[in-house]
């Protein structure tokens, strides 16, 4: 190899760099959860800006984490949960801040929404609010009603009460994988604060859930979305939308089944899914764009009614279906509402061990 | 002469040297990048680990490393017992990978020469649709409301449906059926290559063919028996995606082990430490395994 070439190929390189930071290709890197989007949302937001879009999902929190962590992504907008996981990469420096100048539309975000976020982001500077839902449980109404004509359904009890797990056993519970959610939801349950973080509330919540175990047929967050449609569990801890979904499919299917969700007394955890933009992002600007046409309320009130997620945008909220608008496990009733809380915040290294620890001998307890 | 020998030489060093540059490369490197990890600190940043060389002004500054995430590992029991259920599910997976895989691959090694190559081809063939979607399939089969149900209660042979998919039954069925190829391939190029007159011989001497299987047969394919369940075995025990999709949580295998380190605790260098030990964990089978293969084909030589 000569001298020559080598200089030759630096200099090509050098001004094919320049011209990319000139001018961003009119491509755009999304990485959402899998099925959180209407069908036309990405065909409009091209047919209106030019930009192409890829995109690709996942599964868990977890999954996002790891690719952002390991520094650049490729992607330039991502729907992390609140917390803790968009709270911690914030902190973590994963995410630029976002220029509300180029996002207009923020202004019809929720105020009450975005004053919870500023807990984990303060000042809102580095996310929006995409979705939201509680976290439920979904159930097969002729299945239980069969094994237990008086099961609880409007409480934690369904999961959690021993007589009533046991029962229900039979025809398949399922647990979220996250002690994230069924920890909390556990000191719901019990009555006491779900949002602690302490040694003697996991315990307490871990002692509690130990015994259930050979009651769960398996605990996983995304298996039980198609399961419960098919007739193959009968209750489900779960987001509400999926569960919404789940609904609407078991509608669906050959075997019809006939599915409720509840949001349970005692109260439920709240999540939402941020919109951001990793910090290394190749394509700012058309991210900017992207999260601004999201959330223009008649794009934002189509993916709503696709999802069965309710979003932060009160404009939207006439543009959403009836059967959506009205449905009491999307948009909650007031006084559920009251009851609801947040997930918490990142949990110190020495707690997310000791807590990561008990749920992997609860999951894998015989 | 000498230019040409040396050349010759220098050919021969490249061709030992590739094979060596490869796993150098691809299995060293990594391998100390996931150690230097096992032994820094968490850190709140990308990437989530602080640095174990503190480098200023072109110098080595401090060296940071501890061994406090190796110590985490053996706080209880969790960990060594997820070890020894993988090795146990492992075990028994190439148990009955030996047991199904070694008929399918005298058969093949005895069936006319003409047809071997069909039901080669159709031991390979799965291979040709992603292994996730084989895995789905089996997930299809296996369901309470899924196609085995119902072909056994169709047929009146139970009553209620089995539980099957999310149990520890469903992992063996997924880990069997996966690595069955793995068994059978290795077995069939031992088989295939031993002499019939051999046998003709024993039943000559007077060998009932249960003996000359026993006496010249299996000895003779040993090295086909520990090569394919070093290709099941090991592959088995790091295995993730077939206890997560088709068991239920409850087994606990080194791989959902790991992968719940490193993603719900974000904790990289405690995740790195738990590869690092089950690496290790790994190698003292190996190492016997390899024991018995020399010995094997020492007698076999003999």
């Amino acid at each position: 190899m000569n001298a020559r070439l080598i200089r030759f190929a630096a200099v090509s390189m050098l001004a094919l760099a320049a011209s990319a930071a000139q001018a961003e290709d009119k491509v755009l890197n999304v990485y959402n959860w899998s099925d959180y989007i209407a069908k036309d949302t990405l065909a409009k937001f091209t047919a209106e800006t030019g930009i192409k879009v890829k995109y690709d999902t996942y599964g868990e929190n977890e999954e996002l984490d790891s690719k952002l962590m390991a520094g650049k992504s490729g992607y330039d907008v991502v729907f992390p949960s609140a917390s803790p996981f968009f709270a911690a990469q914030v902190k973590a420096g994963v995410y630029q801040k976002l220029d509300l100048a180029k996002i207009p539309n923020a202004a019809g975000v929720d105020k009450g929404v975005l004053a919870n976020l500023s807990k984990v982001d303060p000042g809102n500077a580095y996310g929006l609010p995409y979705m939201m839902a509680a976290t439920g449980i979904g159930y097969n109404i002729d299945k239980v009603k069969a094994l237990l004509p008086d099961a609880p359904t409007n409480s934690w009890a369904m999961l959690f009460d021993p007589a009533v797990a046991a029962k229900l056993k039979s025809c398949g519970i399922s647990v979220l994988n996250t002690p994230t959610e069924a920890v909390p939801a556990m000191l719901a349950y019990q009555g006491k604060d779900p949002q602690a973080q302490t040694t003697e509330a996991l315990n307490a919540a871990m002692d509690a859930l130990m015994p259930l175990r050979p009651n769960y047929r398996y605990v996983h967050s995304e298996k039980y979305r198609a399961d419960l449609a098919n007739g193959d569990i009968c209750v489900a801890h779960g987001y509400v939308g999926d569960l919404v979904q789940s609904r609407a499919r078991a509608k669906e299917a050959k075997k019809k089944q006939n599915i409720g969700i509840l949001i349970p007394k005692e109260g439920a955890q709240v999540n939402i899914d941020m919109m951001a933009v990793p910090a290394q992002a190749p394509h700012p600007e058309a991210a900017h764009a992207f999260i601004n046409f999201i959330l223009r309320p008649d794009i934002i009130a189509a993916i709503t009614d696709e999802t069965g997620y309710a979003n932060a945008v009160p404009a939207s909220l006439p543009l959403v279906a009836a059967e959506i608008a009205k449905d009491p496990v999307i948009f909650p009733p007031a006084e559920v509402q009251a009851k609801l809380f947040t997930a918490p915040p990142p949990a110190p290294k020495e707690f997310d061990r000791v807590r990561t620890r008990a749920w992997s001998k609860f999951r894998s307890a015989k | 002469m000498r230019t040409a020998g040396w050349r010759r030489d220098w050919g021969r060093r490249l061709v030992v040297a590739l094979p060596f540059l490869w796993l150098g490369l691809f299995f060293l490197v990594p391998l100390l990048i996931v150690g230097k990890i096992s032994l820094s600190e968490t850190r709140s940043g990308i990437p989530p680990y602080e640095p174990l060389f503190e480098i200023a002004d072109g110098a080595l500054v401090q060296v940071r490393a501890s061994l406090a995430n190796f110590a985490l590992l053996f706080e209880d029991d969790l960990y060594v017992g997820a070890y020894f259920q993988s090795l146990t599910i492992a075990g028994l997976s190439t148990l009955a990978c030996l047991l199904i895989g070694y008929p399918m691959a005298l058969g093949i090694a005895r069936a006319r020469p003409e047809r071997r190559s069909i039901l080669l081809l159709l031991v390979i063939l799965p291979f040709w649709t992603s292994f996730l979607i084989r895995v789905y399939a089996w997930m299809g089969i296996l369901k309470d409301e899924g196609l085995l149900n119902a072909l056994l209660l169709g047929l009146g042979l139970i009553d209620q449906p089995l539980i099957i998919l999310n149990t520890d039954a469903a992992v063996y069925i997924g880990i069997v059926y996966s690595y069955l190829p793995f068994m059978v391939l290795p077995l069939y190029a031992s088989l295939e290559k031993l002499d019939p007159f051999l046998l003709e011989a024993a039943a000559d001497l007077g060998a009932p063919p249960w003996r000359a299987f026993l006496a010249v047969t299996l000895p003779l394919s040993a090295p086909g028996i520990v090569a394919g369940s070093m290709l099941v075995f090991v592959p088995a025990v790091g295995e993730y995606v077939i206890p997560d999709l088709l068991g239920g949580g409850d087994t606990l295998m080194m791989g959902k082990a790991l992968w719940d380190v490193f993603a719900q605790n974000r904790d990289w260098p405690a995740a790195s430490a738990l590869a690092v030990a089950m690496l290790a964990a790994l190698a003292l089978p190996m190492a016997l395994f390899h024991h018995l293969q020399g010995r094997l084909e020492g007698d076999g030589g003999a």
